[in-house]
């Protein structure tokens, strides 16, 4: 039973179940928001990059089981392997920072004034989001390219 | 200074720029780096020459002691000038002698970077920054000897050299923390001051052991002189330039810049001498069974190596002084007759002493060069060699136990006469020739390098007072530590020396004559090297990949299980290691507070073990794989009720994703046939329970030991006043200590690249993978889903 649900590429047996494909819908954008919400607010409550990251790898994987591997691709618009690198390069980007302003490799920078609903902005920040990304795209890539075999 | 040093290192990447843009006058161009840094470190003569020594420091590791400080003084301006001099002929001579080949931007790039890291090598005065640079000149020698990497002799040759040179620099480097051990300091000014302090100290003998085996790998001493002659694989001008001029004469370098620290000792002599003259007779014995011009000279240099490790191991004013006199008379010779064999070569197509002939008439420049330094090397007045072969047999004369290093030393002075004029002249004046083609004189910049040595070489033998006040006198006042008055060397009259010097002459000149009749005699011993310490290598080299082989065979078995069972008994065993180390008194891990265990944690508890038994006893993976997750979601939720929301919450992410990907491997895993049998059970059991216990152990001895509160008080601190957050945990992560998490970030990258290639390129070969891919030793036939 569970099998068939993920019998993502076996022929003919595709059983596509309609209750799991309508509550994906509405709760991968809600799981999707909360990956957004537990990143931002990671550095002064419970949360953070990696666990953002996690979360939101797991609704584009629900929606790969609701639907199937070809139309998470569609969704997703980018390559795994592409938001890998993407990742990597925020992180290392916002490392970066401190050093063109004189200061020792990868001190936090901080802007002045607080965005409205982010709040302060710094390169930690921006750190978290490269790890959100790395994450998202490390898990994708393995659980995509293992389904699509 | 550090410009000088640095320019090599950078001119050598744009040289295939400068290859490509100048062709045919490549040669020309690239000759203008080693000429300019000659004339700059000739500028430099008048204040050496007023006994100045002059220091370059620059900071680099300050708090490790370690800095690119350079020294200027008669040695390293000897080395220097040296180096530069002779690489503008070698950047001359190589654009001729490989023109046309497609990679001669990358020569010329691995030849300015070998001369920046000879120049580094001679002007470091601190260790450290000297063993760099050493160990540079031997990644550089492995690209040029290997240039040719077409052929596999080549390759062979420069994986020969590499190695020797290699491990002679690891013994290099340990001599140089023993140093640093014993006297406190990296910088050799400072250590020549504390150089008693060496003498004394227990670590001397090892040290001189150490720095003895680096110096002799690289100046290829006994046992180590294999090598050189198998580096002449490589392209003649690196032969030149390495295996002649500079690099071979490295080790020298360092046993006369370290004798005022280490020297003069009963121990530093009773190692030195013997050293040099077994080299010495090694050299010029395996010599004489040669016909391969550039083999003869290889194994001449040796044996003059080894005369000048002698001659530093006598360590006196004189041997000294003999030492730098017969060192730059050979460099200015030997590089001369190494390019004339690489223009014979050229021109007719062979080697071969024996089958070379006639050829003085065909290329007179050549052959005004060839016999410069063929007169030199013979030693015939009043060419520098003259004066060196005077000044080494002066000192074996008046030095220790005569009886036995003058033979010695004669002996080796008639196979460099006889030698020299074999390479030198022979080609040139012997009346039969076996060879192809018409040969002529090459192109200007290939003939100006050996007649201009052999001129510069005739010069400083007519001149030799300004040059020992200009570059010998400082030289050796830099390798004594209180140099008294050192003389000129002067005409005695006759003497002993002069005689030897004569008697060396004659039977180096009987032995020119008759070597064509004595080859036939000796070529019965050309292969005598084949069973000597070359064997060894060959030897260690067939061990290692012997040991490499079953090393991997047995950790890289393929076998998922076997990977785990060593991945987990090694953890368990250091894990036990620390806790058998640190003394644990296991009668304080009693737990003490059964009181305190609430009920709903008893229950989780009973879930967690359930799921656990159902996990291991589980008849299918699907079974498997969901109480294992029940097991995982149990830990979850036990770090919520321990107030840690931040690990719960990435456990259950975790979890959950765990899940899935092991459903959606599962479908494409054939069914279990056959399970693993009961020992292979009673195996992993054992695994999996030491694993348990010892983590078990291990959170009792954390929880109970009294912690170290100033590590938390600094986060808890410090979160938000420096880091402007108030989660500690993730502001540890990004921030105190971003830098572990960008390392993790890239390792889980690559992990990521690791799975997909790994089935991308596993869904080539078969769509199921063979093999058990977990658990037991599953074997599995196709299942269609």
């Amino acid at each position: 039973m569970i099998g068939r649900a993920f019998g993502l590429s076996c022929e003919g047996c595709h059983m596509f179940s309609i209750v799991l494909a309508t509550a994906t819908r509405f709760l991968l954008p809600l799981l999707l928001l909360l990956s957004v919400y537990l990143l931002v607010r990671g550095h002064n409550e419970p949360g953070g990059g990696f666990v953002g990251g996690l979360v939101a790898a797991s609704a584009f994987s629900l929606y790969m089981i609701a639907f199937d591997v070809e139309k998470t691709r569609r969704l997703l618009r980018a390559e795994p392997r592409a938001l890998v690198g993407a990742g990597l390069l925020v992180a290392l980007g916002s490392a970066g920072v401190s050093p063109v302003l004189g200061k020792p490799f990868m001190t936090g920078v901080w802007l002045e004034r607080t965005l409205p609903v982010v709040g302060k902005v710094g390169t930690p920040f921006l750190f978290d989001v490269g790890v959100y990304l790395v994450v998202v795209g490390v898990c994708l890539m393995i659980l995509l390219t293992v389904a699509e075999e | 200074m550090i410009v000088a040093v640095v320019v090599g290192f950078v001119l050598g990447l744009l040289a295939p720029l400068v290859v490509r843009v100048a062709r045919n006058g490549t040669g020309w161009i690239t000759g203008l780096v080693p000429i300019g840094l000659f004339a700059y470190f000739a500028s430099f003569l008048n204040r050496i020459q007023a006994g100045e020594t002059l220091f370059f420091p620059y900071p680099w590791l300050s708090p490790l002691g370690i800095g690119l400080s350079f020294r200027l003084d008669g040695l390293s301006l000897l080395f220097a000038l040296l180096i530069t001099g002779i690489g503008t002929f070698v950047c001359l001579y190589s654009a001729g002698y490989l023109a046309g080949h497609p990679d001669l931007g990358k020569f010329y790039g691995a030849l300015f970077a070998f001369m920046a890291s000879m120049l580094g090598l001679v002007l470091s005065d601190n260790l450290v920054a000297l063993f760099v640079f050493w160990e540079l000149t031997s990644v550089t020698s492995y690209l040029l000897i290997g240039f040719d990497s077409e052929r596999e002799a080549a390759r062979r040759a420069a994986l020969q050299a590499l190695l020797v040179t290699g491990a002679g620099g690891l013994a290099l480097l340990a001599a140089f923390v023993l140093m640093q051990q014993a006297a406190g300091s990296f910088e050799i000014a400072i250590l020549v001051e504390r150089s008693p302090d060496l003498r004394t100290s227990p670590l001397y003998a090892a040290i001189i052991f150490l720095v003895l085996t680096g110096a002799a790998t690289k100046s290829a001493q006994f046992p180590f002189h294999f090598w050189l002659p198998n580096a002449m694989e490589a392209p003649t001008p690196v032969s030149t330039y390495l295996h002649a001029a500079t690099m071979v004469k490295g080790g020298v370098y360092l046993l006369a810049r370290l004798s005022p620290v280490l020297g003069g000792t009963d121990l530093w002599r009773d190692w030195l001498i013997p050293l040099g003259t077994v080299t010495m007779l090694t050299g010029a014995w395996l010599s004489l069974v040669q016909v391969d011009l550039k083999r003869i000279l290889a194994h001449t240099t040796v044996g003059a190596l080894g005369a000048c490790v002698l001659l530093i191991g006598m360590g006196t004013q004189g041997s000294l002084q003999a030492c730098m006199v017969f060192l730059l008379a050979h460099g200015l010779y030997k590089g001369s007759l190494f390019l004339v064999a690489g223009i014979v070569d050229h021109e007719t197509g062979t080697r071969n002493a024996a089958d070379l002939g006639r050829l003085g008439r065909a290329m007179p420049l050549t052959c005004i060069g060839a016999l410069l330094a063929a007169l030199s090397s013979a030693g015939v007045y009043p060419f520098l060699g003259f004066l060196g072969k005077e000044l080494l047999y002066e000192s074996t004369l008046v030095g220790f136990t005569p009886v036995l290093l003058a033979p010695c030393a004669v002996a080796a002075g008639i196979a460099f006469a006889g030698m020299g004029a074999v390479v030198g002249v022979r080609p040139f004046f012997s009346a039969q020739g076996r060879f192809s083609g018409q040969p002529h004189d090459p192109s200007p910049g290939m003939w100006v390098g050996p007649v201009l040595l052999g001129m510069v070489g005739l010069l400083f033998g007519l001149f030799h007072g300004p040059l020992h006040s200009a570059l010998i006198t400082p030289a050796v006042r830099s390798c004594i530590l209180q140099a008294g008055d050192i003389p000129t060397p002067s005409w005695h009259g006759l003497d002993v020396k002069l005689a030897l010097s004569a008697l060396s002459l004659l039977m180096g000149g009987a032995l020119y004559w008759k070597w064509s009749a004595l080859r036939g005699r000796l070529c019965r011993w050309r292969n005598v090297g084949r069973y000597g310490p070359a064997a060894g290598y060959d030897h260690a080299l067939c061990l290692l990949e012997a040991f490499a082989r079953r090393q991997t065979r047995f950790f890289q078995s393929g076998r998922l299980n076997v990977y785990l069972i060593i991945v987990i008994c090694t953890a368990v065993a250091l894990l036990a290691c620390a806790l058998v180390r640190d003394n644990i008194s296991f009668s304080d891990l009693v737990l003490q507070r059964w009181a305190d265990v609430k009920t709903y944690e008893a229950v989780i508890a009973a879930i967690l073990l359930t799921a656990t038994v159902v996990t291991v006893r589980a008849q299918s993976m699907l079974v498997a794989v969901v109480a294992l997750g029940v097991v995982g979601y149990c830990v979850a939720v036990v770090y919520l009720l321990f107030s840690a929301p931040d690990v719960a919450m990435t456990q259950f992410a975790i979890e959950t994703l765990s899940v899935i990907l092991l459903m959606v491997v599962l479908l494409r895993l054939p069914r279990l046939r056959t399970f693993s049998t009961s020992r292979q059970r009673l195996r992993d059991a054992l695994v999996a329970v030491s694993a348990g216990l010892i983590t078990t152990l291990l959170v009792l001895v954390v929880t109970t030991q009294a912690r170290n509160p100033k590590l938390a008080d600094f986060y808890a601190r410090n979160s938000l006043v420096l880091a402007k957050g108030r989660n500690v945990v993730n502001v540890i992560l990004v921030d105190f200590r971003g830098f572990d998490t960008l390392g993790e970030i890239t390792v889980l990258a690559v992990a990521a690249i690791g799975v997909y290639s790994l089935v991308k390129l596993g869904s080539h070969r078969d769509r199921i993978p063979e093999g058990p891919p977990f658990g037991g030793e599953a074997r599995g036939d196709d299942v269609s889903p």
